[in-house]
């Protein structure tokens, strides 16, 4: 089971965290400073796992971001990063060619797409475009909304 | 007025959104704090607004600074009015922050249960959708109890966007609250063949899960996953089912060989480095677990090694990595297949990346034998030197320690070249923490290899020399500790006592500990010259060295350590001792010689001193007798005398009031009150009731259970209180030398070849210590070319009589886990299952298996240990069941007494499945009772519930029923239809490719 997904851009600034076991703020923020300033100091050239703690580090850097994910020992490391790789698809298919701006700004997207991937650390759905669809759905519901709202005014 | 009201709250509601934030935070770089805490200012006012708009715009800006890292939790009671808006957009917000922020020990998740509930209920898949997906992120126990029948009843919703979330939420619920697995457990069975893909395999992701932290409970299910792994070519699934056979086979071989085959044409066919990689960790699992009862397994291991060999020479270090891994794992039972790898795996070495380097270190511990160990081990002191990165450097020294040290020194035919390998490693430098290491193996090897000591001993003299008065060495100063030891303990092995003894005087600013070992080796020192110039009647020279060592004590004790200081002195007074006694002796052979001044030369013999009465044997005295290392276990094993119960209570109970402390007390009393206050003292001794004492009693045993200085007796005792022992096996048991002395008996083996020269093959015959308690065979080596000559290492270790170094070792079982409450036997319970499951079953039979599991049931209630085990008749039925009978074979067949036997592992195609569900609705009516029973077994959860209110649920139970085999009946029907589809959309569930290579990526 995946225990957390943390991305964060190579300035080391948190872009996204997600915690599939709810911690203490005060442990979230160790745990993720810990990460974030070792993955930093790796070169490029390295392999992407990490023995951490008990734990399996697996991460990726797509352009300026890094997508870190936390798994159990006896995961598939391959498995995780196909997740993210899935993750950074549909991003991309969303937002239409993805940039790390897309993400800060519609940060609240950003999660919405990753609990229709991921459920409680296990991944939820694979097609990518049932994913896409459950999104837009959602999204239209929210319209909806707007447009009352809009026609209130 | 109103209407200004409204008009201002949508302005607000607009005067600053989510963009508005993020894009004020990126223009304030300079002065973020403070811009944030004005926003927070803002935020504040917001949530103090009605609207709910406002409110959760607020909160929205919330999560985000949330994400930055600044406390959120003063808003949980806003989310919570958030969420329960009406109006999906608003509750999305709120949900999403809750997820984010929300605590599981928070104590407003009670304000939320109902709200959840709603929402679970909700006609819009995606309300409840929403709900599962926060809850998910922040379930309690609680939650947990209070919401598992709901969630519960979402896994037979229609629609599979539902069910899916159900599924794996379910997962999460059992966590949480055990106790809901085993009324889930066989609707969760049911999913696993569910229509929709995503639903099939969310139930694969969680059942997978369940089965990897307590696979025996889950092996009758091995069927269906054998089917959906020969069915189905979803790669994400494929790779979960694999992993959980990997989980099983372990417990049931028989289903290792009939995995092989497959798994094999799966290693072949497949393009996805993920499977592929998950298929050889799975066969690996296989052949550890039927090691080698199979013919053909060789092929397989060598199937699995080509493969991780092309993945290793793989241009991709993921690759490279993760087979250097899965290696390391067939090295553990088949280690010559990984053998013959060895160039690839040395070429790692070499490797950029460190992370690779410390895997290939991992799989050269497997790879030594005595012919290339020196070879190895000097391409590994290459490598430290050019090694940059302490952690780096540390992990290849303690990596040759080991290789060396493995398996009691196996591999070294050379003890002379491992010493010096060790003062070479000591010499370069390191992080301080590696020292102690190396001079723990020269420790271990003097005093384990009797021959080497001569040798040992004339080089750490050496070190000494050239290292006891430099300071900068942190990592030599512990060689120098285990240098001083050594010299003193082996003194007789010195060629020059008298100038190592110098050397030893010259140290300077040495760590309290490693002084004080240096002031007890220098006594052990100077007694030895002491000895040899009194024998040669040198009288001169011990004064000279009484002068020396006196001078350099007298500064040790000035040192500011107390320990030092305690020892100098001690030590001083020691020597002005036994200077007095050598100043008389001197004056003794003064007169003798004055007296003998005429005599002849013939008479000198007479005086000359033999070694048993020098001065010097007196002092060497207190070093006497030989130190062995004690092994780990050594106090656990001391045997508790007979007669001797450590848990008697000392002093029995006394009813009697007046008993002796009571008197005691009295005297007392009057030494300071006048005895008018003796009414009083009721009060400070209150009588013990028996049950007082009792309580007081279990509060002991708890706190010794708990206390590691508390030493237990090996004994279990298991009758009188087995709810506790699990605990007591966990705590560490302090060790302690004992002072039963055993002789080291090992025979001085061959010289040692010389340093460079591995040509010296001459056989010889080993030679083998006579040991008089504990003897541990060396391995005869299996190769016949790596029959180097052997020294011998003694393995002598102290124990008390009569105990055995192979006792079982205390199981370390993590009180914490949350999985050892779902260690659950799923087989023998649930009625619908049982009957569903083993219809040969009469009704009797039925009925004392249900009372057996309510007993059963409330025995795990009680001390929530692990489930016992089924009686063996069931146990035998389930082996059965595993592979060879076909479950749906079984439903046909009610009343068999005769089981028929298949070889085939699967059957059941949809026509079977549907007869199933055909015999499903002609058991409506069996099932309406068997329903009662569960109720029965389910009584512990509704227990505070009244009975009206369970009429109800079961009624609606029922209906739910209907409705759930109707929608059976028509997902039949639509089975067609719906894999139909599934094919069109087939690529859609098949992406999972190995290596990620995007297509896209960020601009």
């Amino acid at each position: 089971m995946m225990q957390f997904m943390l991305l964060f851009s190579r300035q080391g600034k948190l872009r996204l965290q997600k915690w599939y076991n709810a911690h203490p703020d005060k442990l979230k923020k160790k745990i993720t400073r810990e990460l974030i300033t070792m993955i930093l100091a790796r070169k490029p050239k390295m392999c992407s796992f990490l023995e951490w703690r008990d734990l399996k580090i697996v991460y990726k850097r797509y352009a300026s971001l890094y997508f870190c994910c936390a798994i159990e020992q006896d995961d598939n490391e391959l498995l995780t990063l196909e997740i993210i790789h899935r993750y950074v698809e549909l991003l991309d298919k969303y937002f239409g060619s993805v940039c790390e701006l897309d993400i800060i700004f519609n940060f609240e997207k950003a999660y919405f797409i990753l609990d229709e991937l991921l459920l409680g650390g296990e991944i939820q759905e694979t097609s990518k475009k049932n994913v896409l669809k459950a999104i837009a759905a959602q999204d239209l519901l929210q319209e909806n909304f707007y447009g009352k709202a809009k026609t209130k005014n | 007025m109103a209407l200004k009201k409204v008009k201002g709250n949508i302005e607000r509601m607009f005067d600053k959104n989510l963009t508005d934030l993020v894009r004020g935070i990126r223009n304030n770089k300079e002065n973020e704090v403070k811009y944030i805490s004005q926003c927070m200012e803002d935020i504040k006012q917001e949530l103090r607004q009605d609207n709910l708009a406002v409110k959760s715009n607020a909160i929205a800006k919330l999560t985000y600074l949330q994400m930055l890292g600044y406390d959120i939790s003063w808003a949980g009671f806003n989310i919570i009015e958030v969420m329960s808006s009406n109006k999906f957009t608003l509750k999305r917000i709120g949900y999403l922050a809750a997820s984010q922020s929300f605590h599981c020990d928070s104590e407003l998740l009670m304000l939320t249960t109902n709200m959840i509930r709603k929402e679970l209920n909700s006609q819009n898949q995606f309300d409840a959708g929403l709900a599962l997906t926060s809850l998910s992120c922040f379930i309690s126990t609680d939650l947990a109890r209070d919401l598992s029948q709901d969630i519960l009843t979402l896994l037979s919703s229609t629609k599979p966007y539902i069910r899916k979330k159900a599924v794996l939420m379910m997962y999460k619920v059992f966590l949480k609250y055990p106790e809901a697995l085993r009324p889930a457990f066989p609707k969760l069975k049911e999913k696993l063949e569910d229509p929709d893909p995503g639903v099939q395999s969310a139930a694969v992701n969680v059942v997978c899960e369940l089965a990897r932290k307590n696979p025996k409970n889950y092996l009758s299910l091995a069927p269906v996953f054998f089917k959906l792994m020969t069915t189905k070519t979803n790669n994400w699934m494929l790779i979960k089912i694999i992993k959980l056979f990997g989980a099983l086979t372990p417990l049931e071989p028989r289903l290792g060989k009939k995995l092989i085959e497959p798994l094999t044409n799966l290693i072949h066919s497949t393009s996805a480095m993920s499977l592929l990689y998950e298929c050889i960790n799975t066969v690996i699992a296989v052949l550890i677990s039927i090691s080698s009862g199979m013919p053909n397994h060789a092929a397989s291991i060598q199937l699995c090694v080509q493969k991780l060999r092309i993945l290793i020479e793989d241009s991709d270090q993921n690759l490279k990595y993760l087979g250097l891994l899965a290696m390391s794992k067939i090295l553990k039972t088949h280690p010559k297949s990984v053998q013959a790898h060895k160039d690839l795996i040395l070429q790692c070495l070499e490797d950029k990346d460190e992370s690779i380097r410390l895997r290939a270190l991992d799989l050269l511990y497997g790879m030594v034998s005595k012919k290339n160990l020196m070879e190895i081990v000097k391409k590994l002191m290459l490598h430290m030197e050019k090694a940059e990165g302490t952690l780096y450097r540390d992990e290849l020294l303690s990596k040759i320690i080991q290789i060396c040290a493995q398996n009691n020194y196996h591999f070294i035919t050379n003890f002379e070249w491992y010493v010096t390998v060790l003062v070479e490693l000591a010499q370069m430098e390191f992080g301080s923490k590696q020292g102690h290491i190396i001079a723990d193996q020269l420790i271990d090897v003097c005093v384990r290899v009797t021959a080497i000591r001569p040798f040992a001993v004339n080089e750490m003299s050496q070190v000494l020399d050239v290292y006891a008065s430099s300071t900068q060495f942190t990592i030599m100063q512990d060689v120098l500790y285990a240098s001083a030891w050594l010299c003193g303990e082996f003194v007789t092995e010195l060629q020059k006592p008298e100038s190592t003894l110098i050397s030893m005087l010259k140290y300077k600013n040495l760590p309290q500990k490693i002084e004080i070992v240096f002031l007890q080796n220098i006594l052990k020192l100077y007694a030895r010259c002491l000895m040899l110039y009194e024998i040669a009647e040198d009288y001169d020279k011990i004064d000279g060295m009484y002068e020396v060592t006196q001078k350099k004590l007298r500064n040790s004790l000035k040192s500011p350590e107390i320990e030092v200081q305690e020892r100098a002195s001690t030590t001083l007074m020691m020597l002005e001792i036994v200077q007095e006694e050598i100043m008389k002796r001197k004056e003794q052979k003064g007169n003798l010689i004055d007296e003998h001044e005429d005599e002849s030369d013939e008479t000198k013999p007479t005086t000359k001193i033999d070694e048993e009465h020098t001065v010097a044997a007196s002092l060497m005295v207190l070093f006497a007798g030989e130190l062995n290392p004690v092994a780990p276990k050594a106090q656990k094993k001391v045997p508790v005398p007979e007669g001797l119960d450590l848990d008697d209570l000392i002093e029995e109970p006394s009813l009697d009031e007046s008993s002796s402390s009571d008197s005691e007390y009295e005297q007392m009393g009057n030494l300071f009150y006048k005895s008018e206050q003796k009414p009083d003292r009721e009060r400070y001794q209150p009588e013990l009731t028996e049950e007082e004492r009792v309580k007081i009693r279990e509060a002991r045993k708890h706190e010794q259970a708990n206390n590691p200085h508390y030493l237990k007796g090996a004994a279990k005792r298991d009758n009188d209180n087995g709810s506790d022992n699990y605990q007591v096996e966990d705590i560490p048991i302090a060790e302690l030398a004992l002072p039963v002395q055993l002789k080291v008996l090992s025979k001085r083996s061959d010289k040692y070849l010389n340093l460079e020269s591995g040509k010296s093959k001459k056989k010889k015959s080993k030679s083998k210590g006579k040991e008089k308690r504990k003897e541990k065979k060396v391995e005869s080596s299996t190769d016949g070319e790596d029959d180097a000559p052997n020294v011998i290492v003694s393995q002598n270790i102290e124990i008390p009589e009569g105990a055995t170094l192979s006792d079982s070792e205390s199981s370390h079982d993590n009180m914490d886990d949350p999985h050892r409450a779902l260690n659950i036997d799923l087989d023998l319970p649930s009625f619908e299952e049982s009957l569903v499951g083993h219809p040969k079953l009469t009704d009797k039979d039925e009925k004392k298996k249900t009372k057996k599991h309510d007993k059963h049931d409330k025995k795990r209630i009680k001390d929530k240990k692990s489930a016992k085990k089924s009686p063996p008749q069931a146990e035998d039925l389930i082996i059965n069941d595993l592979l060879l009978v076909d479950e749906v074979e079984q439903n046909q067949q009610d009343d068999s007494s005769h089981v028929k036997v298949q070889d085939e592992i699967l059957v059941g195609d949809n026509e079977v499945q549907e007869k199933k569900k055909k015999k499903h609705s002609k058991k409506d009516k069996d099932e309406k009772e068997k329903r009662k029973h569960r109720h029965a077994g389910d009584g512990t959860a509704d227990a505070g519930k009244d009975k009206s209110k369970k009429k109800t649920k079961k009624s609606k139970r029922k209906e739910g029923d209907k409705e759930n085999t109707k929608s059976h009946s028509k997902n039949v029907g639509k089975l067609k239809m719906e894999f139909d589809t599934l094919v069109k959309t087939d690529d859609d569930y098949e992406e999972a490719h190995g290596i990620s290579t995007p297509s896209k990526e960020f601009r």
